[in-house]
């Protein structure tokens, strides 16, 4: 009895919001928008590329997973830049005011703005370095817009350390680097690994602007082309993959953060 | 020279203008190998005195020395057992002990401090739990570990911050026998801060009542001269534990009165004229009755005085 119902909450209720985000797809490309593919005509059109997925074909026609794989590698360049520049950014907040005083209202004017707004500004920024400019511009705008979950959640965690922690580290003297690595690391973690969740998701969004502006070959390069080529089935195709993408990095890295809560 | 040596220590918190008084004058010397509790209410301040004892607070006037050095920062020598645990909960109860052990005795070898370690998770039965991690243990367990790092550190002076106070009473009772029957073995000298003065004379050799703040203070030294080891049901009947008992109470129950302090408050009364129920501007469910105005909206106002 219990298993039945779970199976119906976990199975045949997902699967009816599906059947009707399907329909509804039909119903507006019957109706209202007569140029959007209706689900078989997205299928017919994108078959090549999803039965052959690491097909290589030229730059810009690939296999839809060697395309995800591009933009992959990408991703984690930028957001490895965004780890590794965020964190200790992070910790310094969290331990000290004056810092926090300092680079507050940059953070907050910096953080909304758009990665279309960055791409250009890194374009620029690395017009010295000849043929690799659109990937630095890419790696410099996923690094710049993904990093300030990582810097904002860390420094609330370093704040939100407990008192007893601290004492336990100055009733023992610990030195400075045992008193970071031994307690303050170890305390901050659940909430590092908070920003780094969301740092990893901004990431992914970030891709498909980076793509689109550089037209580098990837996921998000591979849709803009696909538009401007007329080729809109395959533009859904993208959108699904990048959906995909997204949620099954969102789960990976919620599986890491349940790992390193404490009590 | 007595080992710990308190001298008219005064401490306060707040700024200038809004300043509160916590403790008053404190003088206090505890001997070595002595079992000293000091007794008092909630709030008084036994915390803030035993931060100051730790070197995690500095007092505002007066000085403190442990074996004639003035205590100016926190270390191991001063071993404390806050009453919350603060165990690292991503550390296990062998690793919690470890990184106190790795820091007091660096120079130790790993056999050593292995040694020392297992030794010390045996001396509070824990050596079954040894690789659990905080948040797998009972409150009692926890502090059990706080109590065996304390004691792996050696310090010259064991500080008990109500450290069995978020227990509940039976697991108290337990841990109380285990501290006696450590302090027995180590001959330790502690100093035991709690807010139940039956726990402080069964443990101790000495208990002294704090007295409520603001400024508390401390009260006269009560010796407690029931030999050891004390038998808790034989205790409770015992006339000489009664009478210290019946003098701690007396003694802290006598600040009761002074502790309802007078406060005086300006109070502003509600700036309204009433709706008058009684009387109707006409006839009919709905008539008209004067609505409830401010006494600012007034223009003038009739007080009729019947005498």
């Amino acid at each position: 009895m219990i298993f039945s119902k779970l199976k119906l909450d976990s199975l045949l209720l997902p699967l009816i919001g599906v059947v009707a985000f399907v329909a509804l797809w039909f119903g507006l490309s019957a109706t209202v928008s007569p140029d959007l593919p209706d689900p078989t005509a997205t299928w017919v059109s994108s078959k090549p590329v999803v039965v052959e997925p690491f097909a290589y074909r030229g730059e810009m026609d690939q296999g839809i997973l060697r395309f995800t794989w591009l933009s992959l590698v990408l991703v984690a360049k930028g957001y490895a830049i965004a780890l590794i520049v965020g964190t200790p950014l992070g910790f310094i907040l969290g331990l000290s005011k004056v810092a926090t005083k300092i680079c507050d209202p940059m953070i907050q004017v910096l953080r909304p703005v758009s990665p279309l707004a960055w791409l250009p500004l890194g374009m620029i920024l690395f017009m010295k370095t000849g043929k690799g400019v659109s990937e630095m511009a890419a790696l410099f705008t996923i690094a710049i817009c993904s990093m300030w979950p990582t810097v904002l959640n860390t420094a609330v965690g370093v704040r939100s350390i407990p008192q007893d922690y601290l004492n336990v580290a100055k009733v023992l003297k610990l030195s400075r680097t045992k008193t970071l690595f031994k307690v303050l690391v170890p305390a901050t973690l659940p909430y590092m690994f908070t920003g780094f969740r969301l740092s990893l998701g901004i990431a992914w969004l970030v891709i498909v602007a980076a793509e689109m502006l550089t037209g580098r070959p990837g996921v998000g390069g591979f849709l803009w082309q696909q538009y401007n080529s007329l080729v809109y089935e395959q533009i859904i195709l993208c959108i699904l993959t990048i959906g995909l993408v997204g949620f099954v990095l969102d789960r990976l890295m919620s599986l890491v953060e349940a790992r390193f809560k404490t009590a | 020279m007595s080992l710990l040596e308190v001298t008219s220590v005064n401490r306060g918190f707040g700024p200038a203008h809004a300043r509160s008084e916590i403790l008053g004058n404190i003088n206090l010397s505890i001997e070595e190998g002595e079992f000293v509790a000091i007794v008092g209410y909630s709030g008084t301040g036994k915390t803030t005195l035993m931060s100051l004892l730790a070197g995690l607070l500095q007092p505002d006037s007066g000085t403190i020395t442990l074996a004639g050095q003035p205590i100016t920062e926190p270390g191991p020598d001063r071993g404390i057992v806050f009453q919350n645990y603060s165990l690292l909960p991503w550390l296990t109860v062998y690793e919690n002990i470890a990184l106190a052990v790795d820091q007091v005795f660096p120079s130790w070898t790993a056999e050593q401090r292995r040694e020392h370690i297992e030794r010390h998770i045996a001396m509070v039965n824990l050596t079954p739990a040894r690789n659990k991690v905080p948040r797998e243990l009972s409150g009692g367990m926890r502090q059990r570990v706080s109590v065996a790092r304390t004691l792996a550190m050696n310090p010259k002076i064991l500080l008990l911050d109500e450290p069995l106070g978020a227990l509940d009473a039976l697991t108290r009772a337990t841990l109380q026998d285990e501290i006696a029957r450590i302090w027995e073995s180590e001959k330790k000298t502690v100093v035991l801060i709690t807010n139940d003065p039956d726990e402080g004379i069964y443990l101790a050799d000495r208990i002294i009542p704090l007295t409520p703040g603001p400024r508390a203070t401390l009260g006269p030294s009560i010796p407690i001269p029931l030999p050891r080891p004390r038998d808790r049901a034989a205790i409770n009947h015992d006339p000489a534990f009664k009478a210290i008992r019946t003098r701690v109470l007396d003694f802290l129950l006598s600040f009761q009165e002074m502790r309802k302090t007078t406060l005086s408050k300006n109070l502003l009364l509600p700036d309204l004229v009433p709706e008058d129920l009684t009387r109707s501007g006409g006839p009919g469910l709905f008539a008209p009755r004067r609505r409830p105005v401010r006494r600012g909206e007034l223009k003038r106002e009739e007080i009729v005085v019947r005498s």
